[in-house]
């Protein structure tokens, strides 16, 4: 055990190092999730006019979500360049905790994605979002979100391991999120979806992620209670997450475990 | 006898190609054994199985008597490994690489600390220590590569085409950085694609081809069968190449043959200086004119022309197309 915890704490410091030195790491987290906002805060939020929701405090939570899930990308590519520049084999051929290379790498990337909401909070206070909570529900808003873009980064870990090149894992990355981020709540209430295609919706993670959010932040929220899941988006969310996390972690432990650089 | 590194009858398929049948390996303790092939012939994969990075379908292999498969984790305690790509963390610097991988030794941090500064020192590193590995050249990543694969100082190595891509001078800087190793009493499994890397630094030398061994023997034994050096004449005009051969063949020189677009004939010579002015008058006699006239050492080429009958199978790659230049 307290092996993982020093391999683990060796790795982290060189995806720190990374972090450091590499001036695109801190593009992604800092230039994508305010270009994010700005658009939707401005852009849509002018267009957008929905009866009895406040766009500007509502689309903050469904960008939180959004940037959260793209760090999987940023995770794939990651893993594929250790996979392909022969790191992985060296790091396997060691012995070494297994898990503390993921360790290290999902958790540095979680740091990452932590800057990521400072950076959006900071922005979205700019420009009107604020939170009208309590100090202890905007934090257990935030961790969601965490929570959410931890098991994103573990997704990635896994896609970069089961494809193995960087390309592939950006593509299928885009097609695995896409129906995910637009059949939900994160952008646009769902009243105005069809009858089915809203139960659909409401079940997805997202949503219930990001209306949980918004209960816990005090941002307009549109979910009026039709159904299990709009009714109660904290315990949909946890559970969906905990299941997802549950799947995922020892398949990508699994692959790690066999992955070699072709 | 307890053999460093042994292996019977290992194989290994991916999805229905056998990219390795039946190989059986013996490595005393202390020495070093190079196996040479072209690519494709199973040499990554034999070192990925040795490493623990893959499961053998069938057939064992022990590194210092510990079972690969049963034992993994103390067999990676017992082997370095520099594998076919250089494994450097580019952002690091050489000295954080080193450390990096010292820790997850478990060296403990003097030791770790003490063995890179060593290392670096040894392998002529300590100017650029502080520098990202991103900014070393392919000389110095390969030396970077090597010196973590030493620094648990495990007593089996395994060298996976440690200098190809590599030019003429950085070549030879490794091979006396493995000969010192091997002074050492490390044990080495190196591959190769070069017959005279093999010659120069195994005791013993497997040829695999296709995932079989074709040959197996000292280097002495196989260069036997090989021959010396090689003498190739470039003709200006392919339809003399057949006389040409012949002609040598009469004057005793040995048996040519031709290749490469039908222009060059290509001749073992064994006799030094007068064989090669026996060729020169051979030719003479023939009167064809003569474009290019080089004496080489034999290559990984030659060695499957005289186990085989033919060349190596599918060279896909050249691997001195992407040598490099000393920094
Ligand atoms: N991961 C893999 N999946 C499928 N085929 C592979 C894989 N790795 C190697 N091969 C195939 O196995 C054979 C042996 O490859 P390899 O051991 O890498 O040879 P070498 O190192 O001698 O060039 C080759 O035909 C290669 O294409
Ligand atoms: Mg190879």
């Amino acid at each position: 055990m307290s092996e993982v915890i020093v391999d683990g704490v060796a790795l982290i410091g060189r995806h720190i190092k990374h972090i450091r030195r590499v001036p695109q790491k801190l593009l992604s987290v800092t230039v994508m999730p305010v270009t994010m906002v700005l658009a939707f805060g401005y852009i849509l939020g002018s267009a957008m006019d929905v009866p009895g929701v406040e766009y500007r405090e509502y689309f903050m939570a469904g960008v939180f979500a959004q940037v959260m899930v793209a760090g999987m990308t940023t995770t794939g590519v990651g893993v594929c360049e250790d996979l392909n520049n022969g790191l992985v084999d060296r790091f396997r051929s060691l012995p070494m905790s297994r898990s503390a290379v993921l360790i290290g790498r999902t958790v540095s990337d979680l740091l990452l994605s932590a800057i990521a909401c400072v950076v959006m909070s900071v922005v979205g206070f700019a420009i009107g979002w604020r939170i009208h909570g309590g100090f202890w529900s905007a934090l257990a808003g935030f961790g969601l979100v965490l929570l959410l873009g931890f098991v994103a980064i573990w997704g990635g870990a896994l896609l970069g391991l089961v494809l193995r090149n960087a390309e592939a894992v950006g593509s299928l990355g885009f097609v695995i999120v896409m129906p995910f981020m637009f059949l939900s709540s994160a952008f646009i209430p769902l009243d105005g979806l069809p009858g089915w295609l809203r139960a659909v919706a409401q079940w997805n993670p997202l949503t219930a992620v990001t209306d949980q959010c918004r209960r816990l932040w005090g941002n307009s929220t549109t979910a009026h209670g039709d159904g299990f899941a709009a009714a109660h988006p904290g315990l949909v969310s946890l559970v969906a997450l905990a299941v997802l996390f549950v799947v995922i972690v020892p398949a990508t432990v699994r692959s790690f475990g066999k992955a070699t650089a072709r | 006898m307890e053999y460093a590194i042994e292996t019977h009858d290992l194989s290994k398929s991916y999805e229905r190609h056998k990219a390795l049948d039946g190989l059986g390996l013996a490595v005393p303790p202390g020495t070093v054994l190079g196996l040479l092939g072209p690519n494709g012939s199973g040499k990554t994969t034999t070192v990925r199985l040795l490493t623990t990075l893959l499961r053998p379908d069938s057939g064992s292999c022990r590194i210092v008597g510990l079972d690969v498969v049963k034992q993994a984790k103390e067999v990676r305690r017992n082997i370095g490994l520099a594998g076919q790509y250089a494994a450097v963390d580019e952002r690091l610097t050489g000295l954080e690489n080193l450390r990096l991988i010292g820790t997850l030794y478990h060296l403990g941090r003097r030791e770790a600390h003490r063995r890179t500064d060593d290392l670096l020192e040894r392998f002529g590193l300590t100017d650029v220590a502080d520098r990202q590995a991103k900014t070393y050249s392919g000389g110095m990543r390969r030396r970077l590569d090597l010196a973590a694969s030493l620094l648990a100082d495990p007593p089996v190595v395994f060298l996976d085409e440690p200098t190809t891509g590599l030019d003429l001078i950085n070549r030879i800087a490794m091979w006396e950085l493995v000969r010192e190793q091997t002074a050492r009493g490390t044990t080495v499994l190196l591959t190769t694609q070069y017959l005279e890397e093999a010659d120069q630094l195994a005791d013993r030398i497997v040829v695999l081809k296709n995932g079989r061994t074709i040959a197996d023997g000292t280097p002495d034994e196989l260069k036997v069968g090989v021959g010396g050096q090689r003498l190739e004449v470039t003709l200006a005009d392919p339809a003399r190449a057949q006389d040409a051969a012949r002609a040598l063949r009469e004057w005793g020189v040995g048996t040519a043959t031709v290749g490469e677009g039908g222009r060059r004939v290509t001749v073992p010579v064994d006799g030094g200086i007068d064989a090669v002015a026996t060729a020169v008058t051979a030719l003479k006699g023939e009167g064809a004119h003569i474009v290019d006239f080089s004496l080489r050492k034999p290559s990984l080429d030659d060695v499957f022309l005289s186990l085989t009958g033919h060349g190596t199978p599918a060279r896909d790659s050249q691997p001195d197309a992407e040598a490099e230049h000393a920094a």
